[in-house]
């Protein structure tokens, strides 16, 4: 099916189902340890063995020897393959640093051998007694240092826009600012580790894993391994969190299938934690500089967003500047993203890329210069809403309501008490409000889906979309129920499958839209096959209560689908209306918290997100991703940074001890509150992404309010005490 | 992790005369450090001696009017005592402060006293770390240092003590009470129990090999305000930035121990002559001889802002 045209009214429309609030499908097996996760995975009947993977010592240069005599005597031990035995393999396409195979090391902690074992113990104690000798390299690290050698990225990353002329109109606005932020190198650090199974069956072979992206991995997977597509099987049904860290084919997948060969039986191999912040992919640091011009009115006239950030060579820029190009209007404009190279380990998606970290500055950027105009910053960002595209304006949002987030948002959370900077103090804490306005571009990818109706009225929908703990599940369930016309109980889902159609995968926050419209498709198939059996016309067919009506006929659908059962499948793919419309998400984030007047300790203490986001699928598995979003958000405020030793070339708190995510105690009262619209524009499901929009802004909104308890603005994240307490009143 | 033989001890003299026949041997308890850094092999020993079996897990009154904590009070336990609640606040609040309710269910206090630093150097095989390896170097000296000590450290090494129980312990005067593999027992003051760096880092305490903690000794209660507070990056399950252990009395003397500053929890009984005058000066007196690096400098400022708002909560 194509997507060309907005969407007019569709079975959808009745929400008999869909937009209910109904508990995830796959909760109990979940809550009861029988959702089989990628390591967990057993067949009584096999003997898997067990890899455990070595790492790289050095950040940069070559493998010189690999002395793995002692390992393969070790107790236990059936085989080593390690990087200089396997050769250069090609890497994935969607790789920038190889994964492994052949002596260059590109970064800390890269795959150069695995040792396999009959237990994990006896693999891990063996994999402690290979010695490797390398010849180290001197390379790049530190992004401030490199800065001044960026160069512009490859156009396909379309580097740099611009509208009218904006250094002008810098230069003659009435109130300006020029600020500089920054933003570190953040890991994913989701729960389940990456991990893998592998079990070859002659030349195919078969993988279970944890990925986002069943086709990507697939592709990369017999690309890297040097075999047909089509001889490769991957599974990933259960996913303990992504947030971008299992978009691309991760070694642990190449390590158990290269293992699983050399040892001919089948090979589980889990990273270790502290193994994962280096050997896999993180989000890039990036140094931001925005320059604003306005009327003293509060009207933007000018509005520059620049961007540093690094990568190894190949790799692409933190699209940090995106949001800028359409938040706020204002005639002349610039934005600009320059490109290092840097020896740290891959730095790539993660949970809202280009946003999370662009609005992090932009949205300070916006709270700054309000005060300069001596206007509320919710007046000004109203002040300079658009409805269109501010660098091309004859580009219209599909739907925006940004200013509706803003205000109900506004009301909600008592923003009218807000005080002055520093000036509100509750015993030893000085008490703050932020906002920040939450951006997320609305992605769509094509999407397949089968659908299968049996004799029993069953409804069994097959796509190899993912649930990384989204909802996917619930919610492709709700879409089939709702277009077939029967109840969630008569409704099976199989996911992340390479047997099944293809689809958009988990990923952007394309995913609920995207694989939800590919089963809607599947589903208009499947009606068209159930209506045409019975000789109905299926411009007039009702499909409800497990009956299909055609006037004064009714046929139960398992009457319908008779012995062999019907099929619908189909792929729906996407016209140019994200080219004619600027289709994106919107919302407002409020944050109130305090921070200690003498030790300058930062606690969140209420947190609210507005979200515009067209249809809500399931309210319920909405308001999971938003908050979890949002708490991912307070991490990257506070918290979160991969530290780097510009020495040697590594991310250092490389564990979940260093690397401090939030934790429940840093995560007050959360409340989510979703606009009541839909967007036809977007899909036949009339709904956008909701994933990351979560995350969009919530970060600045938190350094907004730090900024308002206590007067002092920090623009280098994370914000954390040190960082305060010089600026901090005495306490003596 | 290296494979290893394995041990229950029955008592408390034989688990010491266990311990001395290997000489790489190690006691295990709760666990909860042990089996993290073996699964590093930061720590490699071929024979573990299981000592959850020696009972050791009782709080009694001493003749002198204190308390002795057996070696194998679970954290968790040995916060919500009663008399350590009543009489030793400070200890309470000092274990409540550290780790997750599930680690100190296992958690036991000898475990606690000698657990290991953070560094994160320490944890990464691939980097020489004198305290891991001796004599191979230190890579946090001019790395990331942010978490690292200020005071009382050396060229050889900048690592702090993590211990949030200790600091308190420290500031309570608690005496530490072992046995060794010969049946010979000995009573160690917590000053002299954890050593600083020098040139030994990888020397961390005053115990021998084989040498059994059995408990530790409270002196009688003294009364005053008991106070802990720790500064951290998050609310909770985070090793102090700075901590302040601290016991005020109404007439403003008091004793106090700093913890996430120095290998060890710091305290000077001389510079709490200085606490009438405030946290400025005492701070300064306790800070006397820091080093910091450039990342961690804020924790003398931080240090004394705790202080402060110790005091203030003192006077309050
Ligand atoms: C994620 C995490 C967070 C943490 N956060 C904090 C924190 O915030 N604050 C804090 O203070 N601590 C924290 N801890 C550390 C925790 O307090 C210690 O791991 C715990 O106290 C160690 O006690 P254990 O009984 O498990 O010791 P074990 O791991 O069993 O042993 C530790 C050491 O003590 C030795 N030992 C044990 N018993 C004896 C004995 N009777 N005599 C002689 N030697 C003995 C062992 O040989 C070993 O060398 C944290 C730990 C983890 C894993
Ligand atoms: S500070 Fe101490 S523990 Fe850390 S690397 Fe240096 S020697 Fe090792």
């Amino acid at each position: 099916m194509q997507f060309d045209t907005p969407a007019t009214s569709n079975p959808i429309d009745q929400l008999k189902v869909v937009g209910k609030p109904i508990h995830r499908i796959d909760g109990e097996l979940k809550t009861t340890g029988r959702a089989m996760y990628a390591y967990e995975w057993y067949d009584p009947a096999v003997r898997y063995a067990y890899g455990y993977p070595v790492g790289a010592a050095i950040a940069k240069g070559h493998v010189i020897f690999i002395d793995s005599a002692a390992a393969k005597t070790a107790p236990g031990v059936l085989g080593v393959v390690t990087t200089l035995d396997v050769g250069d393999l090609e890497k994935g396409k969607l790789n920038t640093a190889k994964l492994f195979g052949g002596s260059e090391i590109q970064h800390y902690h890269q795959a150069i051998a695995v040792v396999v074992a009959e237990t994990f113990e006896q693999a891990c104690a063996a994999a402690a007694l290979i010695k490797v000798e390398y010849a180290a390299e001197k390379g790049a690290f530190d992004l401030r240092a490199e800065m001044t050698h960026a160069r512009t990225p490859d156009p396909s990353t379309e580097p740099d826009s611009s509208a009218g002329d904006f250094q002008a109109a810098f230069d003659t606005a009435a109130v300006t600012l020029d600020a500089e932020y920054s933003t570190p190198d953040q890991s994913h650090s989701m729960m389940e580790p990456h991990a893998s199974i592998a079990a070859w069956d002659g030349d195919k072979v078969t993988v279970w894993t944890s990925s986002q992206m069943i086709d990507w991995w697939r592709t990369d997977l017999a690309t890297t391994l040097g075999i047909d597509k089509e001889h490769v099987h991957l599974m990933s049904p259960f996913i303990g969190g992504g947030f971008g860290g299992k978009l691309f084919l991760r070694a642990d997948a190449v390590l158990a299938a290269l293992a699983a060969k050399a040892i001919g039986r089948p090979v589980k191999v889990a990273l270790p934690r502290p193994m994962i912040p280096n050997n896999t992919t993180h989000r890039p640091a990036t140094i931001q500089r925005i320059r604003i011009g306005a009327e003293h009115d509060g009207k933007i006239t000018a509005i520059a967003h620049e961007s540093w950030s690094g990568d190894l060579p190949g790799g692409g820029p933190e699209t940090a500047v995106m949001q800028t190009r359409l938040l706020y209007a204002g005639e002349n404009r610039m934005t600009a993203m320059k490109l290092a190279t840097l020896d740290l380990p891959e730095g790539n998606a993660m949970r809202a890329p280009g946003e999370a970290p662009g609005l992090m500055a932009l949205e300070i950027a916006i709270d700054e210069m309000s005060e300069k105009l001596g206007i509320d910053p919710i007046e000004f960002r109203i002040k300079n809403d658009t409805q269109v595209d501010p660098e091309n304006p004859e580009r219209p949002f599909s739907h925006r309501d940004l200013v509706g987030c803003l205000t109900l948002g506004a009301e909600k959370f008592g923003w009218a008490e807000r005080a002055r900077p520093g000036a509100r103090r509750q015993g030893n804490w000085l008490v703050g409000i932020g906002v920040a306005a939450a951006f997320r571009n609305n992605l769509v990818m094509p999407s397949g889906a089968r659908v299968k109706l049996d004799r029993d009225g069953v409804v069994t929908v097959e796509t190899d979309m993912t649930d990384i703990g989204t909802g996917s599940y619930t919610i492709i369930a709700q879409t089939a129920a709702e277009m077939m016309g029967v109840g969630m109980d008569k409704v099976a889902v199989q996911l992340g499958d390479s047997r099944f159609p293809v689809s958009a995968g988990s990923g952007g926050q394309f995913g609920a839209n995207s694989a939800t419209s590919g089963v809607y498709a599947a589903c208009v198939k499947l009606r068209e096959a159930v209506s045409s059996k019975l000789g109905f016309n299926s411009a007039d067919v009702v499909f409800e209560n497990g009956d299909v009506r055609s006037g004064n006929r009714i046929v139960p659908l398992a009457e319908a689908a008779g012995e062999d059962g019907l099929v619908g499948e189909d792929t729906m793919e996407w016209g140019d209306l994200t080219k004619t419309h600027q289709q994106s998400t919107f919302g407002a984030h409020f944050v109130e918290v305090g921070v200690d007047i003498a030790t300058g300790e930062t606690r969140i203490r209420r947190m609210l997100a507005v979200c515009a986001a067209g249809r809500i699928l399931n309210p319920i598995t909405a308001r999971s991703q938003v908050i979890g979003a949002m708490t991912m958000g307070a991490g990257g405020a506070l918290s979160e940074e991969l530290a780097v030793d510009t020495r040697h070339g590594f991310f250092v708190n490389h564990d979940l001890a260093g690397y401090e995510v939030p934790v429940h105690a840093d995560i007050p009262h959360q409340e989510v509150i979703f606009m009541d619209e839909t967007d036809p524009y977007s899909s036949p499901m009339k709904a956008k992404g909701v994933g990351e929009l979560g995350l969009c802004g919530v970060s600045a909104a938190i350094a907004n309010a730090i900024y308002n308890a206590t007067g002092v603005r920090v623009r280098h994240y994370p914000i954390t005490l040190d960082k305060l307490i010089g600026d901090l009143p005495d306490v003596a | 992790m290296k494979a290893f033989s394995y041990e229950r001890a029955s008592t408390v003299e034989g688990a010491a005369k266990a311990a001395a026949q290997t000489p790489n041997a190690k006691f295990i308890a709760g666990g909860t450090n042990l089996l993290d850094l073996m699964k590093l092999e930061i720590e490699t020993p071929s024979h573990l001696i299981d000592v959850n079996g020696l009972g050791l897990d009782t709080i009694e009154k001493t003749a002198e009017g204190g308390i002795r904590i057996g070696a194998l009070v679970r954290n968790t336990d040995l916060a919500a005592d009663n008399s350590v609640r009543r009489d030793y606040g400070l200890l309470s609040r000092a274990l409540v402060a550290g780790a997750s309710g599930q680690l100190r269910n296992r958690a036991t206090t000898a475990g606690n006293l000698l657990q290991r630093t953070r560094c994160p150097y320490f944890y990464d095989s691939n980097q020489p770390c004198n305290k891991r390896q001796p004599g191979t170097g230190c890579s946090a000296i001019g790395g990331v240092t942010r978490q690292l000590g200020v005071v009382g450290v050396s060229d050889a090494c900048i690592a702090t003590h993590p211990s949030d129980m200790a600091v308190a312990m420290r500031a309570l005067d608690a005496v530490i009470e072992t046995i060794k593999p010969d049946g010979a027992k000995r009573a160690i003051p917590i000053a002299d129990f954890h050593r600083l760096p020098g040139d030994t880092p990888h020397i961390e305490t005053a115990l021998d090999h084989g040498e059994l903690i059995t408990s530790v000794v409270l002196p009688a209660p003294i009364g005053g305000k008991h106070i802990y507070r720790k500064t951290r990056d998050r609310a909770s399950y985070a090793f102090a930035l700075v901590s302040v252990a601290a016991v005020i009395q109404a007439d403003g003397r008091g004793k106090v121990a700093v913890g996430g500053v120095a290998p060890k929890p710091w305290r000077a009984e001389a510079a709490e002559d200085e606490l009438r005058k405030g946290a400025h000066a005492l701070a300064s007196a306790l800070l006397a001889d820091a080093r910091p690096t450039q990342q961690n400098d804020f924790k003398i400022s931080l240090t004394e802002r705790t202080l402060s708002a110790v005091l203030a909560e003192a006077r309050g």
